[in-house]
Parts: structure tokens; C-alpha cells; sequence
């Protein structure tokens, strides 16, 4: 079974919330206009990512960084040949040359910069490989994707996939209730706590939007990052009328209409 | 004699003429037509109205199923053929990402004309490009509590089950 497509139909950001939700394991490949990236996943959480035209070694990451100087990087390549990136990062963890912590936050910021990247892509095949996971000896870090979801959010500034998302502003908002899936653990803007502290199904979107001053646009694109971070997700308001029902073909009968479906399961069993 | 019906919607090339034909005991009373729009080739012809389908349960009933026009601008047919109703099936085809958004638009449509029963259909999953049902789940929004089924629309057990289930949560209703 294939997890693929085009960034046109089912964006980043969709495609990280579906990963986060369905906590799936295995790599993501993205072929964009100039690169193709790989970005990895462990049970919903970021992992590791590459981009195909950079330097995604350690070397590599640390002179990116600014914590070893291209010289020094030039070194341990001719000296560490044989090193895979767990190797070389112990090395220069009991040479004294860097903490373990420096090491991270500098592989962190970098699988962070490719999937913020990858956000700006908004043409490109993506396919997900379950199961497929970055080489043994690489050094992963374990991230929350609500956090990179709403970053990304706030960038989104296509009007016409927020309105598709999000098509009218008479519906209210409610908090998941998905294991995982707290609100307090995200890092929100100032003007995301603003909507986040209305929530209540009886305050409709508009309301909020108005409450808070923010234009039709600025309102939908907090709410697309809260729902595709999986934190929120858009509910009919409370006392709001139901459509009117269409007229039902007799019978209306509940016993009657139960008889009638009841024969008609047999004979769609018997077909 | 009682008539009752069921709707067949979803996307252009979802699979809802094959779907009805799966179990349709006449031959579906078809109103394709050969498309004319280059973008929509993806397939010879294409139902502008409706298709139509009979099942006879008994001397006094039959179910009908019809199948909507996937085409945007024959829309103005949905209203019409979803009036009266016992439910519906939406049909998404698990390889085209590009028409899930379209499928959960026609959905809330759906919807929105008669609050009926309905299940979704993840057609297609017989094709290597198909997504897992699951995750065509979290892509189209849907509640986990939602009936989405896996479904290959030209095989008639398949196509059985899916009305199953669909009459299944009818009957629920009913109890209610």
C-alpha cells in the first residue's frame, strides 16, 4: 500500500498531521523543484532528515552550525574515515571538543531548517515508506510534530486552501480528546493563545475572529494550524438549527422502516 | 409497490457506475456521455445526469441505487436524486489524493441535504497506488465512529459488503 502523491493536492502540513496522527514510523521522501529531502519519522515523532544537495553529515551539520570551522571539519574527514556519525560524535564528546547537548541541538535545528524548507514546497511528489528508517549508526533526536506543524501553519498564506479547509466561520471549535494531544505542550503565538482562550462550542469562529480583531484570513490560518496539529477540531456550535431534513420516502414508521431494511439486508446477503 | 433508495456519490471516476452495476440486477441505466473536456480524460465517458440501478427484494419492494454525476457542473443534480433518500455511499478513489479534498466537499454536501446514514467507500484497492483505508481516514477528516470501508468496485462482494454496512447503520438509526 502506498502513501504518495503530489505536494499540490495534500500539502506538508497535511502530510505531517497525518503522520503525527496515525503515528506512523518509516521516511518520507519529497522531490521538490531543485532537491529531493528525506525526512524520517519514529511513531509520529521527527527523527532525521536529509536534503539531497547539502552536506548531512555530522561535519556537515556542525560547520552549518557554526561550531567547527571548515578547517577543522577538513581534519577529522581525513582522520575519521572510517567514523559513521555515532562514532564521530563520541569522539569529539570525550575529546572534550563538544557536549553531547551541543551535538544535538545542532542535528535538531537541522532537521528542523529541512522540514521548514519543505513548507515552502508547494509542488512535488511525495511518497511515505513505512518501516524505513535512517541508516543504524546515525545519530536521530525525537521531536513533536505539533510544534513544526504550527510553525508551518503560520506561514500558510494560500487563501484558497484555508477557505477550502476551513469553508465557513459559523462553526465553533472543541479540544481533542487524543492521548498526546495537549495543547499545553505546544509553543503558541500570542494571537494563537487569543483564539485558544475562546474555544467553547458556543463561540462561533466569527465571534472570535471578532473578539480578537483579526480579519477572516488571520482567524482561519490559527485554526488550520490548531486542526492540523491535531489539537483542536471544528464542531457545529451549540443551539445552532440543524438543516432541514430532506422528506423521507414512507415509511416513516421506525418498526415498520426496521421491517424494511431488515428485508432488504437479506436480500443484498442473498445476492 | 415500495421503492426505496440509496445514493452512490463521490468524485468524477471514483467508481460509482461500476459500483451499482457490481449488483445492479437490471443493466444500469446509464446517461454517459463521451467527455469533452481534455483535463477530465482520464476515461471514455462519464455520467452527466444519472445512473441507475435495481435491486427486487419482494413483489412489494425494490431498492434503487442511484449513482450522481462526479462532474462539478452537473451538480445541480444532487439535490434532486439525494430527496428522499435511506442513505448513502461516498466513494473515494484510494489512488487519486488529488480528489479527496473534492470527496469531503460532496460529503458535507451530502450531508447537509438529508443528515441520513452513509458510509465512505475507499475504492480502488486493488491499484499499488491506493491509500491505506486508515489513513485516507485522517486525510479526508473523518470521525473514527465514521463506517470507511475498503472496497474494489467491480467485485460484487465487496460492493455487498459496503451496502451492508450501510443498511446496518440505517437500522441502527431506526432503533434509535
Amino acid at each position: 500500500m502506498a502513501l504518495k502523491g503530489n505536494l499540490r493536492d495534500f500539502n506538508v502540513t497535511q502530510l505531517l498531521n497525518l503522520i503525527n496522527i496515525a503515528q506512523k514510523t518509516g521516511t518520507l521522501t519529497v522531490e521538490g523543484p531543485d532537491a529531493i529531502s528525506w525526512v524520517s519519522f519514529r511513531a509520529g515523532k521527527l527523527i532525521y532528515a536529509q536534503m539531497g544537495n547539502e552536506d548531512g553529515s555530522l561535519t556537515g551539520i556542525l560547520t552549518r552550525a557554526g561550531k567547527i570551522t571548515s578547517k577543522q571539519a577538513d581534519v577529522i574527514k581525513k582522520n575519521a574515515t572510517e567514523k559513521s556519525d555515532q562514532g564521530l560524535g563520541l569522539l569529539l564528546i570525550n575529546a572534550g571538543y563538544l557536549s553531547q547537548q551541543v551535538i544535538l541541538d545542532s542535528i535538531q535545528q537541522y532537521v528542523l531548517d529541512i522540514v521548514y524548507q519543505l513548507f515552502t514546497w508547494i509542488d512535488g511528489l511525495f511518497r511515505f515508506d513505512n518501516g524505513v528508517l535512517p541508516p543504524s549508526d546515525a545519530i536521530t533526536v525525537r521531536m513533536d510534530l505539533e510544534n513544526i506543524i504550527m510553525e508551518g501553519s503560520r506561514q500558510t498564506q494560500e487563501w484558497e486552501l484555508l477557505k477550502d479547509e476551513i469553508p465557513s466561520l459559523d462553526m465553533a471549535l472543541t479540544f481533542v480528546d487524543r492521548p498526546g494531544a495537549d495543547i499545553r505542550d505546544v509553543q503558541l503565538t500570542v494571537e494563537e493563545w487569543k483564539v485558544v482562550s475562546y474555544i467553547n462550542p458556543k463561540n462561533t469562529l466569527k465571534q472570535i475572529g471578532k473578539t480578537n480583531r483579526m480579519n477572516d484570513l488571520e482567524i482561519r490560518r490559527i485554526v488550520y494550524g490548531l486542526v492540523q496539529a491535531g489539537l483542536v477540531e471544528i464542531i457545529r456550535p451549540e443551539g445552532m438549527p440543524l438543516p432541514p431534513k430532506a422528506k423521507k420516502l414512507p415509511p416513516v414508521d421506525k418498526k415498520e422502516q426496521a421491517s424494511l431494511v431488515n428485508k432488504l439486508i437479506h436480500r443484498i446477503r442473498s445476492l | 409497490m415500495q421503492t426505496v433508495k440509496m445514493v452512490v456519490t463521490g468524485p468524477f471516476n471514483s467508481g460509482k457506475t461500476a459500483f451499482i452495476q457490481s449488483v445492479s440486477e437490471i443493466d444500469v441505466v446509464s446517461t454517459e456521455r463521451k467527455i469533452s473536456t481534455e483535463a477530465e480524460r482520464i476515461k471514455e465517458t462519464t455520467t452527466v445526469a444519472m445512473d441507475f440501478g435495481r435491486i427486487t427484494v419482494d413483489d412489494d419492494l425494490v431498492l434503487y441505487l442511484f449513482g450522481t454525476p462526479g462532474q462539478k457542473r452537473f451538480d445541480f443534480m444532487w439535490e434532486i436524486l439525494a430527496e428522499g433518500m435511506l442513505g448513502f455511499v461516498v466513494m473515494v478513489d484510494s489512488a487519486r489524493p488529488e480528489t479527496f479534498r473534492e470527496a469531503r466537499g460532496i460529503l458535507q454536501t451530502f450531508r447537509a441535504y438529508a443528515p441520513t446514514p452513509y458510509v465512505v467507500a475507499a475504492n480502488k484497492q486493488d491499484l499499488d497506488d491506493a491509500w491505506e483505508v486508515e489513513d485516507l481516514r485522517i486525510a479526508l477528516g473523518l470521525d473514527s465512529k465514521i463506517k470507511m470501508l475498503p472496497c474494489v468496485a467491480n467485485d460484487r462482494d465487496q460492493v455487498k459488503s459496503v451496502l451492508l454496512e450501510l443498511l446496518f447503520s440505517i437500522l441502527e438509526e431506526s432503533k434509535e
